[in-house]
């Protein structure tokens, strides 16, 4: 097979994969909603449990939603990979003669469509209801446009990891928790600066990077940590 | 331990040396030689637990040995040669089926993964295994017998030259083995090879078929 | 030379040799440890600002040095475990996550202790504990994930690919914190400069430095003598050690 045939190849194998798994998405709709109405219930929580004073709740809002949104992604990542682990459809991922960096890329891609996305999209709802300030919402919308992506693109690594063990959902939460830490600072403060009328160009360039950085790394140690797991 | 079963008749097309694998503390096998030509079929035997899947994962590259080299035709395999892995099918003891998709969609991405496939292709192949008639319905209205068939269907597609089966009779009933059987068959006529593993005896054709017992 | 190394490899000849080197290297560790407590709580003068409180650095500042150089040992034996199948490096691996874990933690408390004297309370979220902590959740996942799966190989082959991802974390975790913290940086923070350091107070600190690294070197010999017998226990040198012979 000639290289030109083969990368056309590889892009059909990508687009399949993904829209695998759109197609299952949608035919296990009752899961589809989880992440959405989670995010909406750790947000509403707050103004509850703390104080519905639109002062003090304007200075935390991007924080909790970030935390929020963040918590959402991690509840939906435990599936990534575990239906195809159980009935044994991983192995024919990893089976393929294309590099699994890719078909993993496919898959990460399909999990942010379905869970980061409606996120990304319930946000200016959300920024109405914790009265997150005018000028701060654009800048919210944009670090969750870029850091979400990230989650979703280093959670996979935990996910990957973990795939194998029977309990793995409390260690899943260990792991990648250190990692989130970067991506929550600059999204939150991104924020908080710009509702401070703060310049924002410096956490948002941060956070491309880490977008980047994810882009090209995390899928190959995915790859590397699902090749472990079933080993 | 040492089982060199090398054919008498003819080159192998797979042949491996000096296998040695664990699972946990266990050492399941060391020093195991084994070889298949063209046209024969070698099945593994031995109780539960020995590492029959464990040694079809090793050959189709999913499980790393601790010592020991594969080669096909002769060239020693890496760990993920692509040209090895678009030669041969796997089918493990899970199906490999996603139960919310039809027969003709989880062929459909089964084939994207490895090559492409015509459509008309992918209805043949269904056809081979007497699924003509449940293509479009979602897996998991199926029983447990059609599943596995669906599973197997891959098998007929692309032209792997060697086929890795661990139970492949397992869920079917009689009419379901006698499909794979003559599956297998066709295959191994065509000059293709296949090592498999059992439970019950396979009747293939004794003139084609070796065998290995992992228990001495 | 290659033997040495293959030698070194062998878990067999590492029990060995370790055993050897063990009761040396505890000597040693046990005379700079009191050489260093002695030179820094006796010796050395109080600070004008801080006045007693401040000779907790001594045990402070090697621990978190500590911390993070048995992190990218960890990261690196992984490594190697990882690329060259080598025993060896799994078990180095395996054996300084705990001890790693314990330095951040006492780097944590004794920075804690630190703190209430200092800024009056015990935990603040400045850069540097903050960092930390994260530090030590990344050590948590590490041995978590070594605990989790049963198969010692795939353990550390799992953990090895986590400490990697790790190791490239640190610094981008350590700036941003440290970005986040100058933002948030009150007035009534202060930090000891190191290079402002009086030399009476800089040679107790370096031996401490040193004492420290030993006791790593000691303490990971010690369970990595125990990991190998214990991954290496179907083998017969194990079997014969364990009747006595």
């Amino acid at each position: 097979m000639n290289d030109r045939a083969q990368n056309h190849s590889l892009g059909h194998a990508f687009l399949v994969l993904l829209k695998r798994d759109l197609l299952l998405a949608v035919r296990n709709r009752g899961e589809l909603a989880n992440p959405l109405l989670f995010y909406f219930i750790v947000a509403t929580l707050f103004p509850l449990g703390v104080t519905s004073d639109p002062q003090t709740l304007a200075t935390m809002a991007a924080g909790v939603l970030w935390i929020a949104a963040l918590l959402a992604t991690l509840l939906s990542l435990d599936n990534l990979f575990r239906s195809d682990f159980d009935d044994g459809s991983l192995e024919l991922i990893m089976l393929s003669p294309y590099p699994s960096t890719v078909l993993v890329l496919a898959k990460v891609l399909a999990h942010w469509l379905v869970t980061g996305l409606p996120l990304l999209l319930a946000t200016p709802l959300l920024a109405v209801l914790m009265a997150v300030p005018d000028d701060a919402r654009g800048t919210l919308w944009l670090t969750l446009a870029l850091g979400t992506p990230v989650l979703s693109l280093v959670g996979a690594i935990g996910v990957a990891l973990t795939v194998g063990l029977r309990r793995g959902g409390a260690l899943l939460s260990l792991l990648i928790l250190p990692l989130y830490v970067p991506v929550l600072i600059f999204g939150a403060n991104a924020v908080g600066a710009s509702a401070a009328g703060l310049p924002v160009t410096g956490q948002l360039y941060m956070l491309s990077a880490f977008l980047i950085l994810a882009l090209s790394l995390a899928p190959l140690a995915t790859a590397a940590a699902l090749r472990i797991s079933i080993d | 331990m040492n089982q060199p079963i090398l054919t008498e008749a003819t080159e192998p097309m797979l042949a491996a040396t000096g296998l040695a694998c664990f699972r946990g503390d266990r050492l399941l096998f060391e020093n195991l030689d084994l070889g298949v030509a063209a046209g024969q079929a070698l099945q593994v035997r031995g109780p539960n637990g020995c590492g029959k899947t464990t040694l079809l994962r090793i050959l189709c590259c999913l499980t790393t040995p601790e010592e020991g080299t594969i080669s096909w035709y002769g060239r020693t395999v890496g760990s993920r040669d692509p040209d090895y892995l678009r030669d041969l099918r796997y089918v493990g003891h899970a199906d490999g089926v996603k139960l919310a998709l039809t027969p003709r969609e989880n062929l459909r991405v089964a084939m994207a993964l490895d090559t492409r496939v015509e459509e008309a292709a992918l209805e043949s192949a269904l056809a081979d295994v007497a699924l003509e008639d449940f293509m479009d319905v979602p897996c998991q209205t199926l029983s447990a017998g059609q599943r596995r068939r669906v599973g197997l269907a891959r098998l007929v597609l692309g032209g792997p030259r060697l086929w890795l089966l661990d139970e492949p009779f397992t869920s079917l009933d009689a009419a379901g083995g006698d499909i794979v059987r003559g599956l297998i068959e066709g295959h191994l006529q065509r000059g293709g090879c296949a090592v498999l593993t059992s439970h019950q005896p396979i009747r293939i054709d004794a003139a084609r078929s070796t065998s290995i017992d992992l228990a001495t | 030379m290659w033997t040495f190394f293959h030698k070194l490899g062998s878990p067999r000849h590492f029990y060995r040799i370790s055993g050897r080197l063990l009761p040396w290297l505890g000597w040693l560790t046990a005379l700079l440890m009191a050489g260093g407590l002695y030179g820094g709580l006796v010796l050395a003068p109080p600070d004008y600002q801080q006045g007693e409180s401040y000779r907790i650095i001594f045990i402070h500042v090697p621990s978190a040095w500590m911390s993070l150089f048995v992190y990218v040992v960890m990261a690196a034996a992984g490594a190697i475990g990882l690329v060259w199948h080598m025993k060896l490096a799994d078990v180095v691996a395996a054996a300084s996550a705990p001890i790693g874990a314990s330095f951040t933690f006492l780097a944590l408390v004794t920075g804690s202790l630190w703190g209430k004297p200092m800024w009056g309370t015990y935990w603040v979220w400045d850069a540097r504990l903050t960092s930390e902590l994260v530090l030590l959740f990344l050590y948590f996942g590490v041995i978590g994930l070594h605990a989790a799966i049963d198969d010692k190989r795939t353990a550390s082959r799992a953990a090895a690919v986590l400490a990697l991802v790790g190791v490239v974390n640190i610094p981008i975790i350590h700036y941003s914190v440290e970005w986040w913290s100058t933002l948030h940086q009150g007035p009534t923070v202060t930090k000891i400069d190191a290079p402002s350091i009086h030399v009476s107070m800089l040679v107790p600190l370096v031996t401490m430095a040193l004492a420290f690294k030993l006791y790593y070197a000691t303490v990971l010999l010690m369970r990595a003598r125990t990991e190998v017998l214990e991954r290496e226990r179907a083998s017969a040198w194990v079997r014969e050690l364990a009747r006595g012979t």
